[in-house]
């Protein structure tokens, strides 16, 4: 199950690109008066195709039931429907089905491993989970590069458990300074979290050197594979990551779902968070003994239909071939990085294509980025305007807020030529040369 | 650009956020009442601080009697900035308080603006009524607006009629 067809390295052609458009029915709309919407905020959200419409809509219109209980035909058909998702997700990251948990989104995918470990702390999980414990004075190493999803977490867990928080520094060019690694982390360090690709500098990190030193030092590694997922194939055994958290509504899929892997044996090791009905084994009134994985870490019911969306999702991207999206995003990604032959633009990020997504954070000289978006806006462009969720990454290169455009499978090299002249007259309605 | 882009970036506004009033925080001097607040904007990372000097007038009312900011933002929240300062500056802290809850309406009136007195009274932040068009800019002219009333409550000074709403619903 591991192993991931890459597909074509070549970009989508023409024709290909055509028909992925043909299934997202929002590109199609105008926006602001009439202009075609040019919808370059893919970073923040992805659009959605028909045929991961169709799977949520088909769910509820065909099969609706309880899963996991009940013994009538609806409801081994949804069940079969929820667990035929999990494989496509599985499949497309390169992991095993009971590898994967169903979250509500990547930020509850990360929680649940910072407060899985917090009850390991506790005692909860008995022996096999004492390796999950922190003690005063263990450390976890984040990076300056997180989205705040991949920070604040574990600021939370190293004030409930008096563990030491330390983080590995960016460059100028907005990549991160693997050779840290080798001062940041330490004998002390038990976790290790780290960005696959960065929502703001649009950076993607080589990974290997931070999963070596983990393991050097006996730490576990916790990715966040949110912007990576949805734009370059990622196979999550190959990396070797001892946790994974990505998110549905970014790679073409319905919101109020997310995954987290966790490597099985793990998973199998791990103290629940989120207690309650459908994660538990045998119950007394006093005492509870939970389910193995994934399912002890499925409280409650399930966003199911949403989970069936994901991997309608998940079989959409597989079959146009992660290899030609990262393919076709690369061309983008050249296109946008021209973006710095324009007077006053200045680029947060690294200037070449190599080992990077199709997002470009800027600034204008002289124009705040809310301005910036808004002029944008009035030609019918959709970027991100602020932090991004990442206010240290921004500190570090001294900018309160930026501007972002994002690509994705769908976005089209007219658009970004578009968005690369509206960008240009930015200074100009500002009254600036 | 469009009509509503027009209205959102009138001139009195791009002026305004080019030669900012009150910007550059200033040590008080008398030894009347002053106040201090912080305000962010956290979905965009704008800020500001802003301190208000406070006298009192012949007839005994607390007064505004200097304002200075330090910020970073958009155009319109620093427009905002430097308009709050030239109208306030000098009034009554109930007239101030009366202009904010007045701007605080031109900003839910979705573009319509407001009857001729009530703009009449607004002077250059009538100019905002364009920003009303555009829901996610509306925090922005109204952080100012939110240090001052913040002032007001932690300066204690304005007794009976004190904000129901507070200094933070920007």
């Amino acid at each position: 199950m591991t192993a991931i067809d890459q597909g074509a390295t070549q970009p989508l052609t023409t024709t290909e690109l055509a028909a992925v458009r043909a299934d997202f029915p929002l590109l199609e709309r105008t926006v602001r008066g009439g202009r075609p919407l040019v919808y370059l905020d893919s970073g923040a959200t992805s659009q959605k195709p028909h045929p991961v419409l169709d799977a949520e809509q088909d769910f509820y219109l065909q099969r609706n039931a309880a899963v996991h209980r009940g013994a009538h035909q609806l409801a081994e058909e949804a069940t079969e429907a929820f667990e035929e998702a999990r494989r496509a997700v599985a499949t497309f990251v390169g992991a095993d089905e009971g590898e994967i948990v169903w979250t509500s989104n990547a930020t509850a995918a990360i929680n649940l491993v910072a407060y899985a470990m917090s009850n390991a702390t506790l005692g909860r999980g008995g022996e096999s989970a004492r390796r999950f414990a922190l003690a005063p004075g263990d450390e976890i190493v984040v990076t300056e590069l997180e989205h705040h999803a991949n920070l604040v977490p574990w600021q939370e867990l190293a004030a409930r458990t008096g563990a030491v928080l330390r983080w590995i520094e960016v460059d100028d060019d907005g990549r991160l300074r693997a050779e840290q690694l080798d001062t940041v982390v330490t004998d002390r360090t038990r976790v290790l979290a780290f960005t696959h690709a960065s929502n703001v500098t649009g950076a993607v990190t080589d990974v290997r050197p931070f999963v070596e030193r983990a393991r050097q030092v006996g730490a576990l590694t916790v990715l966040d594979a949110c912007q990576s997922v949805p734009h370059m194939p990622v196979d999550l055994h190959d990396l070797g990551v001892d946790f994974a958290a990505f998110s549905s509504h970014k790679m073409l899929g319905p919101t109020g779902v997310g995954a987290l892997y966790g490597r099985g044996e793990l998973l199998e090791a791990m103290p629940p968070v989120t207690t309650g009905g459908s994660m538990v084994e045998v119950v007394t009134m006093s005492e509870t003994t939970y389910a193995p994985p994934p399912q002890r870490f499925e409280a409650g019911t399930q966003m199911v239909a949403q989970a069936v969306g994901m991997g309608a999702a998940a079989t959409y991207l597989a079959d146009l071939g992660m290899g030609a999206v990262a393919a076709h995003e690369r061309e983008l990604a050249e296109q946008l990085l021209a973006i710095t032959e324009i007077p006053g633009v200045r680029l947060i990020g690294p200037a070449d294509a190599r080992d990077r997504l199709a997002a470009v954070s800027f600034v204008v000289e002289g124009v705040h980025a809310h301005d910036v978006g808004q002029v944008l806006d009035a030609a019918g462009i959709a970027v991100r305007v602020g932090h991004h969720c990442a206010q240290p990454l921004h500190r570090r290169f001294g900018v309160a807020a930026t501007a972002r455009a994002s690509a994705s499978v769908y976005t089209t090299a007219e658009e970004i030529d578009v968005f690369r002249e509206s960008l240009g007259t930015v200074r100009a309605f500002f009254g600036l040369t | 650009m469009s009509t509503a882009m027009e209205q959102l970036y009138q001139q009195v506004i791009l002026d305004h956020s080019k030669n900012p009033h009150g910007r550059g925080l200033v040590d008080p001097a008398g030894s009347g009442a002053s106040a201090e607040s912080h305000q962010v904007n956290p979905t965009c990372g704008d800020e500001v601080t802003m301190r208000v000097e406070f006298g009192t007038s012949a007839s005994g009312d607390p007064t505004v009697e200097r304002v200075s900011w330090e910020g970073q933002g958009c155009s319109i929240s620093q427009a905002s900035l430097s308009v709050l300062t030239e109208l306030v500056t000098g009034q009554d802290v109930t007239s101030g308080e009366h202009l904010a809850s007045v701007f605080r309406e031109l900003m839910s009136s979705r573009g319509k603006g407001l009857d001729e007195a009530s703009e009449d009274a607004l002077g250059d932040a009538a100019a905002f009524t364009g920003v009303s068009q555009f829901p996610a800019r509306i925090k922005c002219a109204l952080l100012g607006w939110a240090a001052l009333r913040d002032t007001f409550a932690k300066a204690g000074v304005l007794g009976d009629v004190s904000s129901t709403d507070g200094a933070r619903t920007a």
